[in-house]
């Protein structure tokens, strides 16, 4: 029997909090999971530094990408026979749903804005290059590694299976909202999945949801809006985002000056250098990363240890709401205030804006720009969502945009400056605590 | 402040007013192909390379005032409108980032239709590629826009002006 048809002699099942089961059947789907390139991303959080203000939000890649392959095995499962679906897809599928997150790093997010790194070429790289995840695809036929790249990639010339991994209601988003709601215990995340995989429809480049279904995307379309603003943009978390980047942006500037580290940081030089390669990449992992951080407290270099020490310790920076039409004329003067008092407005006063974040709400958009949610129908014809849904178009509509200053205040009510202090809190407005 | 907010101003202020998202979303990604340090991070999607870091970053820029955004009905879609404000302008005065003069390929662009936009982006995005497999890709993954011999030709001519 092909490689490509090889099935295990009897069902594997993990059990799965939010799919109660993931199920495995195809022997290239248990061996992809066997790599050494999947098991790393165990050591990878999903959702990085959220965990610091859910606690319970320390659920891996790994958990997602096994729901996000196990959400399309159950799409294809329902497409059987329908029109327009071709079963010969069914493996690139699977693989493709399961590695898409393949290339993420530690706190990916910070990480990559820092050393100027994209998680989606590194996915690229593990897939087609010399890895074991590599020889496992080539197994199925030459070739195979970079038809999964491509679907990846989203430049597959197969728009409908792109679409089951990547659109505005695909398989990954649909794990992400419900896992990250399980994980994090917030009662927002919630919608009838098992609907929208009943009336998800394929066509020739897209997948449609039959109008019937409407309600049930206007409730994943709301847990996606409530997520973004109770969880993925919770302020709390945008500190430890904001120090994280930080951390990495000291260390990198302290490098390259030449500072000597009592503790060498041999996993990022190379990312120090823009000399890094797949190898150094895979190397990394978060556990790695909280090792150095552990060790930088005990650096010479007081920036580095104090923002460690913060991170470790979850002692965040404080934050006001920032209206950048009103600090347009005072922040210049607010940068030297914070100099006069000998705190690096580098490090110490970050401005972080709602586009700063990785998440993104449901968008009809204008034709051409990005693919909408199309309702199919009785007629047969495609209907955007928003413009049959009054709750899609309503939320649609909202101002979704948001910019916060984050800052020390431990730091400024320990300065002994109190008359410059006093400025400061006077141009951030501050009365007591924030 | 806003350094990244204050480059996509710098953009506004150098072209004026710009008709329609995907024009937009294609201009601002062609000119970072080519160097322009633009920060904003951009997958490939249905109609070629986009960015939701921009678009968030140009709906933040509306709210703010700096930008203002026409809407204008076109029976099954909607087409925007974009341009600086007296609010952006001074915005700019005060926070005017580092970056080089991108003016004369910027209005090159202006002055194409976000179709051929569409072609010049998604060749840019296979730019590591031989050009001959590049054109294959493009058909490859834009079937339907059925991309002729004579726009290739005229889309690899505007790259290598651009690049110059």
């Amino acid at each position: 029997m092909a490689y490509k048809d090889e099935q295990l002699h009897e069902e594997k099942v993990f059990k799965d909090p939010v799919h109660r089961y993931v199920h495995v059947r195809d022997r290239v789907i248990w061996d992809l999971i066997a790599t050494p390139e999947f098991q790393r991303l165990r050591r990878i959080k999903q959702l990085g530094t959220t965990y610091l203000t859910f606690h319970g939000a320390e659920h891996s890649r790994f958990n997602h990408s096994l729901g996000v392959y196990e959400i399309v095995r159950r799409i294809i499962f329902n497409f059987k026979d329908r029109k327009h679906w071709n079963e010969q897809d069914r493996l690139l599928c699977l693989c493709a749903a399961l590695l898409h997150d393949l290339g993420h790093g530690p706190f990916s997010h910070s990480f990559e804005k820092v050393f100027k790194l994209d998680h989606e070429h590194y996915t690229q790289q593990i897939i087609v290059g010399d890895t074991k995840v590599n020889h496992v695809l080539e197994k199925v036929y030459p070739g195979f590694a970079n038809e999964v790249a491509d679907v990846i990639a989203k430049t597959h010339s197969n728009k409908l299976v792109v679409s089951l991994i990547s659109s505005q209601i695909d398989a990954d988003r649909m794990d992400y909202l419900q896992r990250d709601s399980y994980f994090t215990g917030v009662s927002y995340g919630h919608f009838d999945m098992e609907r929208i995989l009943r009336v998800m429809r394929p066509t020739e480049d897209q997948v449609v949801i039959k109008s019937t279904g409407m309600h049930a995307v206007e409730d994943y379309i709301m847990s996606r809006y409530q997520m973004y603003w109770q969880v993925y943009f919770h302020p709390v978390t945008r500190s430890s985002e904001v120090i994280l980047t930080k951390i990495f942006h000291r260390v990198k500037h302290l490098y390259d000056k030449g500072y000597i580290f009592k503790l060498e940081p041999t996993h990022f030089i190379s990312f120090f250098k823009n000399e890094e390669n797949l190898q150094d990449y895979l190397k990394l992992d978060e556990a790695i990363v909280y090792y150095y951080f552990q060790m930088w407290q005990e650096e010479t270099d007081e920036v580095l240890q104090d923002l460690c020490e913060r991170f470790i310790n979850r002692r965040l920076f404080k934050y006001v709401e920032f209206d950048p039409n009103k600090m347009m004329n005072v922040w210049l003067e607010l940068i030297q205030l914070f100099k006069n008092i000998r705190i690096d407005p580098d490090y110490y006063l970050v401005v972080d804006s709602s586009s700063d974040l990785p998440y993104d709400f449901y968008r009809p958009g204008e034709e051409g720009e990005r693919l909408p949610i199309h309702l199919l129908m009785p007629n047969q014809e495609l209907r955007e969502l928003s413009r049959e849904s009054d709750v899609v178009e309503a939320i649609s509509g909202k101002k979704r945009t948001d910019h916060k200053l984050y800052f020390p205040l431990d730091m400024l009510k320990e300065n002994k400056d109190k008359e410059t202090v006093e400025k400061i809190m006077a141009i951030l407005q501050i009365q007591g605590d924030v | 402040m806003l350094m990244n907010h204050s480059k996509v101003m710098q953009f506004f202020s150098v072209v004026g007013e710009v008709t329609g998202r995907k024009k937009l979303q294609k201009m601002i990604y062609i000119l970072q192909s080519c160097g322009v340090p633009f920060e904003e991070k951009y997958q490939f999607h249905f109609y070629g390379p986009y960015s939701e870091e921009l678009s968030l970053r140009i709906e933040e820029l509306c709210n703010l005032g700096f930008i203002e955004e026409e809407k204008e009905d076109k029976s099954n879609y909607i087409q925007y409108h974009y341009q600086i404000t007296e609010h952006g302008v001074d915005f700019l005065e005060h926070f005017q980032s580092d970056m080089p003069d991108f003016s004369e390929q910027a209005n090159l662009l202006l002055a194409e239709s976000s179709r051929f936009l569409e072609l010049v982006a998604t060749m840019l995005f296979f730019k590591d590629l031989p050009r001959e497999v590049v054109e294959k890709k493009v058909h490859h993954v834009k079937p339907k826009q059925n991309y002729s011999p004579v726009e290739m030709a005229k889309a690899w001519e505007l790259i290598d002006t651009l690049v110059q």
